[in-house]
């Protein structure tokens, strides 16, 4: 773990070449031409009539369903719910995971108890659970927020263990004598330090919690953007398929980046701010 | 040192707890039915071959989707690392495809490929496909400068030492690229299998439960999960195999 260095921002902008202006522009010229290329090839391939509409609608076709599903609110109320569950499944991740990370961390009876449970949980696909959630409670949003927080708990729970355990022994060493109470230590010195890399699996949770709801969308039907696309593939209804893909790609997208530009609000005081997040 | 009984007895517990609140109907049985129940109707579906048959339906598009996604992936990630063009081309590609959740593309690789096995190998394939690329990337691109100029002082040619220098020292990050896409496998996996599928695991699982054979269900259930956990562990084995003349040099 680097240390909290009050130099070491600058020392980290000094390190990093500064490339020259031409080179960034050409270069983000070079790869804003290939997604571009990207984008006219789909409309091109579209339009020549090698595929039909049902397997490859046109990209121009897709927009304009994105746009008339955005002006009937319709794109809004899906987006809504399914940021909603994927939220609120977040949410409880986080708090749950640090909790019991933390007591993982701090506790031998709750690292006993968790530690195998963690071991077996996080390699498992638990997205074949789903069908059991299902059972306990319905179909309502309850199981498709519990199916997100069985997912992504696990990587909060990790990288809080393994964030609490890096702790430097001297931080908490000087809390101590400088009189801290164990509370004190724990909110005042040990999380703060270990927030960076607690902070990197929340940013693993964060994408998994949407996917999770998607999938669980997909399963169960309904409104959401992976219920409103099943609803399209069950109509045969491609245009809609692939706008449902592209917004579903547009807020994943927004999402992931908000994240970042958190995490470095967060760590403004922290070296590793100016490292690039590596989600 | 602990032994292996101590730190798994947790899960014996839970094992344990979850018959006993089944027996004792503290919760209806067809929520959770008893675990000897699902144990033994997992015995059964063994008996009666149906498992063994969906299990090779899955685990056939599994290995065939996450076999050619290693193959291209780890082409695609070196090349990246090794030519400017083909990193000019491929890297926004990636890029866009990265924070796309692949399950999305459940309905359009059956559009593309029907209900059968083609289009859970695609989807497979398309998302196994970026773990792969990107842990060849940066395994390959960080492969020491020296290691390289050695290399081509003593004479070797670009594809020698593409072979004998560059992958050598990618596949720390190519392993773990590939471990990424191993867990992806099953998840797209089960989850393809569950929205439209006529064989598999995610389809017996769907299948059972809307017949209300919940013990088999969970057996189904288990069995996948067990079966993720054991791949994990053994790819884990694998590569600490694989890896071992990195920790003698380090």
């Amino acid at each position: 773990m680097a240390r909290t260095d009050a130099l070491a921002p600058d020392a980290a902008a000094l390190a990093a070449p500064t490339p020259s202006l031409a080179r960034t522009v050409l270069w983000s010229i070079a790869r804003m031409s290939s997604v571009l290329a990207l984008l006219i090839g789909w409309e091109v391939l579209a339009r020549s009539g090698t595929f039909t509409p049902f397997v490859l609608p046109s990209l121009t076709s897709v927009v304009e369903r994105i746009w008339s599903d955005a002006l009937s609110g319709e794109l809004f109320i899906n987006i809504g719910l399914t940021m909603y569950r994927a939220l609120v499944g977040f949410f409880i991740s986080m708090i749950g995971g640090i909790v019991i990370g933390a007591a993982m961390s701090r506790n031998v009876i709750a690292n006993w108890f968790f530690d195998p449970i963690v071991s077996v949980g996080f390699p498992m696909p638990k997205i074949a659970f789903l069908p059991v959630v299902i059972l306990w409670l319905g179909v309502y949003d309850v199981s498709k927020i519990t199916i997100v927080v069985i997912d992504a708990i696990f990587p909060v729970i990790a990288a809080t263990v393994l964030a609490i355990r890096g702790v430097e022994h001297e931080l908490i060493w000087s809390a101590r004598n400088m009189g801290a109470t164990d509370r004190q230590v724990l909110t005042q010195v040990v999380l703060p330090a270990a927030l960076p890399q607690i902070l990197t699996g929340l940013q693993v949770a964060l994408p998994i919690s949407m996917i999770v709801a998607v999938v669980a969308e997909m399963l169960m039907g309904g409104y959401g953007l992976g219920g409103a696309m099943m609803t399209a593939s069950r109509f045969a209804d491609s245009r809609g398929v692939f706008a449902g893909i592209v917004e579903i790609a547009i807020v994943g997208y927004v999402l992931i980046k908000l994240m970042a530009m958190l995490r470095r609000r967060l760590l403004i005081w922290h070296p590793e701010a100016n490292e690039p997040a590596t989600v | 040192m602990k032994s292996v009984w101590l730190r798994y007895l947790p899960l014996v517990l839970l094992a344990i707890a979850w018959e006993a609140v089944s027996r004792l109907g503290l919760v209806s049985s067809s929520a959770l039915p008893p675990l000897s129940d699902v144990i033994a109707s997992w015995i059964d579906l063994i008996k009666t071959g149906e498992l063994v048959s969906n299990a090779g339906a899955s685990l056939y598009r599994a290995a065939a989707g996450l076999a050619l996604a290693i193959v291209i992936g780890a082409a695609l990630g070196i090349g990246m690392a090794w030519s400017k063009p083909v990193n000019v081309v491929v890297a926004p590609i990636v890029e866009i495809f990265y924070p796309l959740p692949k399950s999305a593309l459940i309905p359009v690789t059956v559009i593309w490929l029907g209900l059968g096995d083609g289009s859970k190998i695609l989807l497979i394939f398309l998302g196994c496909m970026i773990p792969v690329t990107i842990g060849a990337f940066n395994g390959a691109r960080s492969s020491e400068q020296t290691l390289v100029w050695s290399a081509r002082s003593m004479g070797a040619g670009r594809l020698r030492m593409l072979w004998d220098v560059v992958l050598p020292s990618a596949m720390p990050e190519l392993l773990n690229g590939i471990r990424t896409a191993l867990a992806l496998s099953f998840i797209l996996l089960v989850s393809a299998e569950l929205i439209v599928a006529r064989a598999g695991f995610g389809y017996l699982i769907g299948f059972l439960g809307a017949n209300g054979a919940y013990d088999s269900m969970y057996a189904v259930v288990l069995t996948v999960a067990l079966l993720g956990f054991a791949a994990d562990r053994g790819f884990q084995l694998i590569m600490n195999r694989m890896l071992q003349w990195r920790e003698q040099t380090h």
